[in-house]
């Protein structure tokens, strides 16, 4: 059904908000979860065809170290379960008609809500993504419906402005200085952009976003547009992402379908269409002027700025270009008002922030806490810890472009200034635990063989200079280094930093001058004494045999792949140094620990 | 064809073939007029497309941040040492294709990877040992 006059749809939204809908809702989570066989559950559920039961599939429910979460919400309460798997079915359904939980599969940690302030995910995991009715029903168009009646594009603007939402693709510009120049250029033609090329190892709030709330961005996309008065937006979606690109797809035949994009939209002579243009898995197309490169069908590189998209963007006409999560903010800030909006965060930046947090802690998935939140409450309190006890040695923030933040510095609120004082960058949101049997010189390595590869090659010092760092990082990770490649490393950062032409040059010696600040100790350590404190620098590991506990039996060298293992039946065996690879391979196998390594 | 950027038309035909055979896209070129050189260009910046015939199982294995430090270069060693597997190469017997992608945004349940459209997570070693030997 096309709503041709905004009244006409307001009815419509208003009769599907009064809709009387089942007492007992089961919302299984079918996006990040389907790794662990969520939809096998979800199709279950279904399969019971309980008439008093209303399963909905939805998107990520955040605590995604609990994967596959279902959420079941009864007359009068709300049960959030994990690790659920299709024998708990029965019992979930039983307990729900009489207001009661399973303990047994109940989300333990309560910690890791209490202290987040869900704002731009609320509905991720409560609608079904791609049910327009759905996303209606829990208010959802009411920010676009009031703005095309009640704003002028300048109102727009003083709201963002008012909201002092910055991007949060990880420069951080102000989100309303973009549109305003945007809107002030006079062009034929004007294009929004949304960013979800989200290609940050250890990121994943985007594909978060996309997969369970694509409403929510289209609605921000529309409010974008008809501020900076453009006619044609794009999705640029990675295609490492099938369900973003499936849920976004099936999300816009809808919002076409309902009359909300297209031409004349409801009947106000506001003209939007949108098109999906997926990736083809170069990491640099994150960058603006690459991504639009991209979609105009070349080679991915970027170019040098100004001019700026905004300015002179795709297909040379003033372009605006925002992260997936800016757009979802928007809805948000003109349902609450600029100023409400600022109230949480810090002075220079509004609104909440969504990390997603991995590595090596305790409860990983995504985090939404307001702008300013010190790092130890994100992984100690909210993320619970290091995982089996360990000690945690730092956070990698912002990916391959961020850097690693030691423990002392937890103290530090999470903003873009104090990061960026830091050395590192708060980047689109992507927290990294590491703990002490990860080291720092091999995480350098690896960050800089990941940008080294993905490179587009265009200007030298990153092309050649990233290279060069790449080998010095190889040399000493495999006990060769010299004392003095910790100078050149620290020269060689600052001249690529200073000399690249776009953000992927610009920022890929973080890590490696982050690592060098904060964990200065392990690249001597491995320079001088040819030692890696984590056991991660297999070159570096040494595997011997402890006499007392050898008891002769000879498997680890009838295993040993190089017949580096010496000694006869019944007596101690012994590794030979000089023959062995460091495989491991005995260190796994020794029935009695007899072999250790250093 | 009409209307599509290069990057488009490569998609096009890599979805269709399941790769990008040369001798195609010679007489795509010719009949849309698009100089090669322009395609070509296109064809080797994008890690996503592959000029040759790709198995009847993808196996897309991250490499992020999240995966690394848990180890999914142990997972990936594993592959190329017991199932003879090389990155971006296919088996002989066009069953298995490996590709070592950068993050597949499921850091949650780091190490993960993807088979075709699947997702697998929390994988270990002998977990994914498993999983293709389940294939084969």
């Amino acid at each position: 059904m096309k709503f041709r006059k905004i009244k006409d749809f307001k009815d419509y939204c208003k009769k599907t908000r009064e809709k009387k809908r089942k007492n007992i809702k089961v919302k299984v989570c079918i996006t990040g979860c389907r790794a662990k066989g969520a939809l096998d559950l979800y199709n279950e559920f279904k399969k019971r065809k309980d008439k008093e039961i209303e399963v909905i599939p939805t998107g990520c429910h955040k605590f995604c170290s609990g994967a596959p979460v279902v959420k079941v919400e009864t007359f009068s309460e709300n049960f959030l379960y994990q690790n659920v798997c299709i024998n708990d079915i029965d019992e979930i359904i039983k307990n729900a008609k009489k207001d009661r939980p399973v303990e047994r599969i109940l989300l333990k940690d309560k910690k890791f809500f209490e202290l987040q302030e869900i704002k731009v995910l609320k509905n991720c995991g409560e609608i079904n993504p791609v049910d327009i009715e759905d996303y209606i029903y829990y208010g959802g168009f009411s920010s676009f419906l009031n703005v095309i009646e009640n704003f002028t594009p300048e109102k727009v603007i003083e709201e963002l402005r008012k909201s002092k939402l910055r991007g949060r693709g990880g420069a951080g510009f102000p989100t309303y200085k973009k549109w305003e120049i945007v809107k002030n250029q006079v062009s034929d033609e004007k294009f929004v952009i949304c960013n979800g090329d989200e290609g940050d190892p250890g990121a994943f709030m985007d594909r978060t976003l996309l997969e369970g709330v694509p409403f929510q961005i289209i609605e921000g996309m529309l409010i974008c547009a008809y501020t900076i008065g453009a006619n044609k937006g794009f999705f640029y979606i990675r295609a490492e992402y099938p369900i973003a690109v499936l849920h976004m797809s099936q999300a816009i035949k809808e919002c076409y379908k309902y009359g909300l994009l297209g031409k004349n939209i409801l009947g106000t002579g506001f003209d939007f269409d949108v098109e999906i243009k997926k990736g083809a898995g170069a990491f640099v197309c994150g960058e603006e002027t690459a991504l639009i490169a991209s979609i105009e069908g070349k080679r991915g590189m970027p170019r040098s700025r100004p001019p700026f998209p905004a300015e002179k963007g795709l297909f040379g006409k003033p372009t605006c270009i925002n992260n997936v999560e800016t757009f979802a903010n928007i809805p948000i800030i003109i349902n609450e008002g600029g100023e409400s909006f600022s109230k949480i965060g810090t002075e220079k930046s509004g609104g909440t922030k969504i990390f997603s947090l991995a590595g090596k802690v305790k409860n990983t998935g995504l985090v939404e806490i307001p702008l300013g939140t010190p790092l130890w409450k994100i992984i100690y309190e909210i993320g619970g810890g290091a995982i089996n006890g360990r000690k945690i040695k730092g956070v990698q923030t912002g990916g391959p472009s961020g850097g690693c933040i030691p423990v002392e510095y937890f103290n530090t609120p999470t903003d873009y200034e104090t990061l960026a004082e830091l050395g590192s960058i708060m980047g689109s949101g992507g927290m990294i635990v590491i703990d002490d049997k990860v080291c720092a010189v091999e995480l350098a390595r690896y960050f800089l063989d990941f940008v080294q590869k993905e490179s587009c090659g265009k200007c030298v010092p990153c092309r050649i200079g990233t290279k060069r760092m790449l080998e010095i990082l190889e040399r000493i990770t495999k006990g060769k280094g010299e004392i003095e490649d910790i100078e050149k490393l620290e020269k060689l950062g600052n001249y690529i930093k200073e000399t690249s032409l776009c953000g992927l040059g610009q920022t890929a010696p973080n890590p490696v001058l982050t690592t060098l600040k904060y964990f200065k100790e392990e690249y001597i350590l491995h320079i001088k004494d040819k030692k890696c404190i984590a056991g991660e620098c297999k070159e570096l590991i040494r595997y011997f045999i402890i006499p007392e506990k050898c008891v002769g039996c000879g498997l680890c060298k009838k295993n040993c792949p190089v017949f580096a293992i010496e000694g006869e039946i019944k007596k101690t065996h012994k590794i030979n140094e000089e023959k062995c690879i460091k495989c491991g391979l005995c260190f796994t196998i020794c029935k009695f620990k007899a072999i250790e390594k250093s | 064809m009409k209307n599509k950027s290069n990057l488009e038309i490569l998609q096009e035909i890599q979805e269709k073939k399941n790769y990008i055979p040369l001798d195609y896209l010679d007489k795509i070129c010719k009949k849309n007029k698009i100089p090669k050189s322009k395609i070509f260009g296109v064809l080797t910046f994008y890690s996503q497309f592959t000029t040759y015939p790709r198995g009847k199982y993808l196996i897309r294995i991250c490499e992020g941040t999240a995966c690394h430090v848990k180890g999914s270069y142990k997972i990936i060693e594993m592959l190329e040492n017991e199932f003879g597997l090389e990155n971006g190469k296919t088996t002989s017997d066009m069953k298995f294709t490996l590709q070592v992608v950068a993050c597949l945004g499921s850091c949650f349940i780091a190490p993960c990877m993807m088979i075709n459209n699947d997702y697998y997570g929390n994988l270990d070693v002998e977990k994914v040992r498993k999983i293709i030997n389940s294939l084969k």
